[in-house]
């Protein structure tokens, strides 16, 4: 199976392209061969090669290194091998920091090459199966853009299936970075709705009468900045899903207001004098705990009801740990290609690190640490060191948090960032780093509550 | 038909041994030829070797009548541009191929001139370099005559005798079915 592997030599001397190139073949390798530096690019631009054995002096034209640096901006993964004489042995030495993965000096022992290109070519396969094993394992536990191999998330990716196609209100509940959009997509998606258009608000990121707006629309004129006619989200939603995200944030008018258009499936613009009717489904999300609020009389029951007729309840990360590993590794791989990073996979520490965390901010809080991480990792492994900050982060108490009592928030924030400073002997920078905000913001908390540095 | 001649001087009960090994591993008629003359510009002064290259060149327009491969001997230690050396060479899926018998000879590594072990170890590469010629590439199974031997004790690892599955190539080979073919018919 070794033809499946190509191979590319690189050289001016055509006598030792073609011996290389025919040792090569017996060996059961699919070889081509490049005259030049520019020849050989051409050739990576074409096809992918597993391996590239470029001779280190080509006169004219590009050298063995400057061929080998434009041959991995095409190809990150290519290994490049230097092929060398005695005489340059240094310059080679100095292309292995320049990312070339093996340099060979000619003539070289028949052993030598066939054992690098094995050890080569056994790497390769073992990450191809890697990949592979890692694409079916995703695919097994992958509903639409929701990872999980836990018991409790498969029966949720049932009940999902179950309720797509019906026009039931669904009020799916989980703390924050749980994944509650997700699901409500996943959802919409998997329904017969599916091709209608799915319409997000967030109800706690406008106040009332915003978002009165926003659900519902307004005529022109209908209040100061009204200058024309607007179609609210339920409108923009018809035939398809609205997604109410933190519906437990929303004022006792707005309540009365959403009641009515669940119940009648119409409602007026804002300003406005007819009736519109819509035909929309509607997903209501919150981290609240709802049926606490009704009890305590924050939150209507009817309007509860009308929304609770399906519930999901999605478990916090730290109740489905299995499912850390599986979910960073789609992070890693997903904001690797992203950030543009090199790195393919977590040391066994890390993974030990990320499954001792408690999540409080669930799987976004995974998401963020894993960016964070690969942001400062210098290998083409996430180490334990690359999280450091998890530990950090930590509560220091299990199950608990050791602050003190009587602070108003500010006076945490004071206190903390000092602690901080203090910790990282005035470092803004770093202190900055750990404290999730910019240098600027930091500078500006320091100059406004006055701390020494 | 398979022919087998030397470059130069070689010595005839090596040759016989060679000639055994191929026509049992390929199941053609082997012929031996007069010996050639060795290419003069094969010579590497700066290396003190031999160029596989330039005998397998020399041998591609001595195939002869009825012959469909020509395999080359000689006493010299052949190398190519990159390699310090080679035990032989052949064109991959071509008409020829080289063996070389200056490092088989245990004399060349200081131990003590024995002839049996020089046949064998020739027979074995034989089938290896003319296997090439067939269009196979080195395999897994150590004992094969088609895998790579690296040094000596690889090779004297291998018989002469290829493995199932290089056998069934073989066998499976068009080129090679119609030459055994031929050969069936030519017989009284």
């Amino acid at each position: 199976m070794r033809a499946r592997w190509h191979i590319l030599v690189v050289d001016d001397e055509e006598a030792m392209t073609e011996s290389l190139a025919a040792w090569l073949r017996e060996d059961g390798y699919s070889v081509d061969t490049a005259a030049s530096g520019r020849e050989a690019i051409e050739k990576a631009r074409a096809r992918e090669y597993a391996i590239y054995f470029v001779d280190l002096k080509m006169p004219g034209g590009l050298d063995g290194i400057e061929t080998m640096m434009e041959i991995r901006k095409l190809q990150k993964e290519a290994s490049v091998i230097i092929i060398t004489a005695y005489a340059t042995v240094d310059t080679a030495i100095a292309a292995m920091k320049e990312g070339a993965q093996e340099y060979v000096v000619k003539p070289c022992h028949p052993q030598e090459i066939s054992l690098l290109v094995e050890r080569i070519i056994r790497v390769k396969n073992l990450q191809r199966e890697n990949a592979i094993l890692r694409r079916k394992l995703t695919r097994q536990y992958r509903f639409h853009d929701l990872v999980s191999k836990s018991a409790r998330m498969a029966e949720i990716f049932d009940l999902v299936r179950e309720v797509a196609s019906q026009r039931s209100t669904v009020l799916i509940q989980g703390e924050s970075g749980t994944g509650k959009e997700l699901v409500a997509r996943a959802i919409h998606f998997s329904g017969d709705r599916g091709e209608r258009p799915f319409v997000a608000v967030s109800c706690a990121a406008l106040a009332e009468t915003l978002l009165e707006s926003e659900l519902f629309g307004h005529e022109r004129g209908s209040f100061t900045g009204a200058v024309a006619q607007k179609k609210g989200k339920f409108e923009l939603a018809d035939g398809g899903t609205l997604f109410l995200d933190e519906i437990g944030d929303i004022s006792p008018k707005l309540q009365v207001d959403l009641l009515r258009v669940l119940q009648e499936r119409r409602f007026f613009r804002v300003g406005g004098t007819s009736e519109i009717a819509v035909d929309v489904r509607v997903i209501a999300a919150t981290h609240r705990d709802l049926a606490t609020d009704v009890r305590e009389g924050r939150f209507r029951d009817d309007l509860f009801y009308r929304l609770n007729v399906i519930n999901i309840r999605i478990p916090p990360l730290r109740e489905r740990i299995e499912d850390v590993p599986l979910l960073a590794q789609e992070f890693l791989d997903r904001l690797a290609h992203e950030l543009g990073r090199e790195v393919s996979g977590l040391s066994e520490e890390a993974l030990r690190l990320l499954m001792d965390h408690d999540w409080p901010g669930n799987v976004r809080e995974l998401e963020n640490a894993v960016e964070r991480a690969l942001v400062t990792c210098k290998s083409g492994v996430l180490g334990a060191a690359d999280l450091a900050f998890l530990k950090r982060s930590q509560p220091s108490a299990a199950g608990g948090h050791d602050l003190p009592s009587g602070l108003t928030l500010q006076e945490l924030e004071k206190e903390y960032i000092t602690a901080t400073l203090a910790r990282l002997q005035g470092n803004v920078k770093g202190a900055a780093e750990s404290l999730g905000i910019d240098r600027s913001t930091l500078y500006e908390k320091i100059k406004r509550y006055e701390i020494p540095r | 038909m398979l022919a087998v001649a030397p470059l130069g001087a070689a010595p005839g009960a090596v040759l016989t041994a060679m000639e055994g090994a191929l026509q049992a591993a390929f199941r053609l008629p082997v012929r031996r030829l007069p010996a050639l003359d060795e290419p003069a510009r094969a010579f590497a002064p700066q290396r003190g070797q031999w160029s596989s290259v330039a005998f397998l060149e020399a041998l591609l327009g001595r195939v002869p009548p009825g012959a469909v491969r020509l395999l080359g001997v000689t006493e010299r230690d052949l190398c190519v541009p990159v390699l310090s050396f080679v035990y032989g060479q052949a064109q991959l899926g071509g008409k020829v191929a080289v063996v070389s018998l200056a490092r088989l000879r245990p004399e060349f590594h200081g131990l003590k001139a024995a002839p049996d072990v020089l046949a064998r170890r020739a027979g074995t590469e034989a089938v290896h370099e003319l296997g090439h010629t067939f269009g196979l590439v080195h395999c897994l199974d150590r004992s094969c005559p088609m895998s790579l031997s690296i040094d000596l004790v690889d090779l004297d690892g291998k018989t002469a005798t290829p493995c199932v599955a290089c056998a069934t190539l073989l066998d499976e080979s068009r080129e090679m079915q119609r030459t055994r073919a031929r050969t069936e018919g030519d017989r009284p």
